[in-house]
């Protein structure tokens, strides 16, 4: 069995560093990861003409892919560090809730994706419940 | 389905990686090894194999639909482990929280009636067999 340990005393600023690393890393790579989904096809339709292994064999011949991936590893560790020196209470709320809205600017930016009015709200209603939900 | 495991096995594997890096003492950037180590334990383990399979439906999800529709919708897994948490642990959950409930889930109700995927102008090469594979494809779904 092993030890609980308090979580360390950090200041504002370096939460913030450690929150906003998470952030950028994760939404990199979740807009890499989507641009080589979309140049990739339907994987469902990719799986029903050449098997598991073909959709396999798919993905992982994309070189986009593998560049979303390394940001969503470096995302990951941010995350463990972050979590290791702050409270869930604090990394998850503000971590998820923003990176929702960083998401959808970098989608419309990067991915041109239609983020309409309805999308924006969604957005902004869900990255408020999140944090009133884990705060 | 896709979206439902995407929904379940991101929280979830977050609470297991958050329980398994509680249990080990502060990580230095001097020793960034000992981060390496963290994925070897129990807790750790049973998060990264959670997150595994919230990453395959990720994908999944990610090629038929976009960033934007796909984000919120697997935000309602938070909604999920907070019922689960009052219904099954019989945690109680503060005004605060059923105010956060209600908002993604009227969140997840905005997007989720839109379309899922943005329109695109159509390219010569488009193969006609194709379209219609595609479109049994989303018959079937």
């Amino acid at each position: 069995m092993t030890a609980s340990f308090p979580a360390s005393n950090s200041g504002p600023w370096t939460a913030a560093a450690m929150i906003a690393a998470v952030i950028v890393s994760s939404t990199a790579g979740e807009v890499l990861t989507a641009a080589a989904m979309k140049s990739i096809g339907d994987l469902d339709v990719i799986r029903a003409r050449s098997g598991l292994a073909g959709a396999m064999r798919a993905v992982l011949s994309c070189p986009l892919f593998f560049a979303g991936v390394s940001f969503l590893a470096l995302a990951f560790f941010s995350l463990l560090f972050a979590l290791n020196h702050l409270n869930l209470s604090l990394v998850a709320p503000a971590s998820a809730s923003l990176t929702l809205v960083t998401n959808a600017i970098a989608a419309k930016l990067f991915l041109k994706e239609n983020v309409d009015r309805r999308r924006w709200t969604a957005a902004v209603l869900v990255c408020v419940g999140v944090y009133f939900l884990a705060h | 389905m896709i979206l439902g495991l995407v929904a379940v096995c991101a929280p979830l594997g977050d609470t297991c990686l958050s329980r398994g890096m509680t249990n080990l003492p502060p990580i230095s950037l001097a020793h960034p090894g000992t981060l390496i180590a963290a994925v070897f334990t129990p807790w750790v383990g049973a998060g990264i194999a959670l997150l595994i399979g919230f990453f395959a439906s990720y994908l999944t999800a990610l090629s038929w639909a976009d960033l934007t529709f796909v984000l919120p919708t697997t935000a309602f897994g938070n909604v999920i482990v907070a019922f689960l948490a009052r219904f099954w642990l019989h945690e109680p959950i503060s005004i605060q929280r059923w105010v956060g409930i209600i908002l993604i889930t009227v969140g997840v109700g905005f997007v989720a009636n839109g379309p899922s995927l943005t329109e695109r102008p159509a390219t010569p090469a488009s193969n006609i067999a194709e379209l219609g594979t595609v479109v049994e494809e989303e018959q079937v779904r």
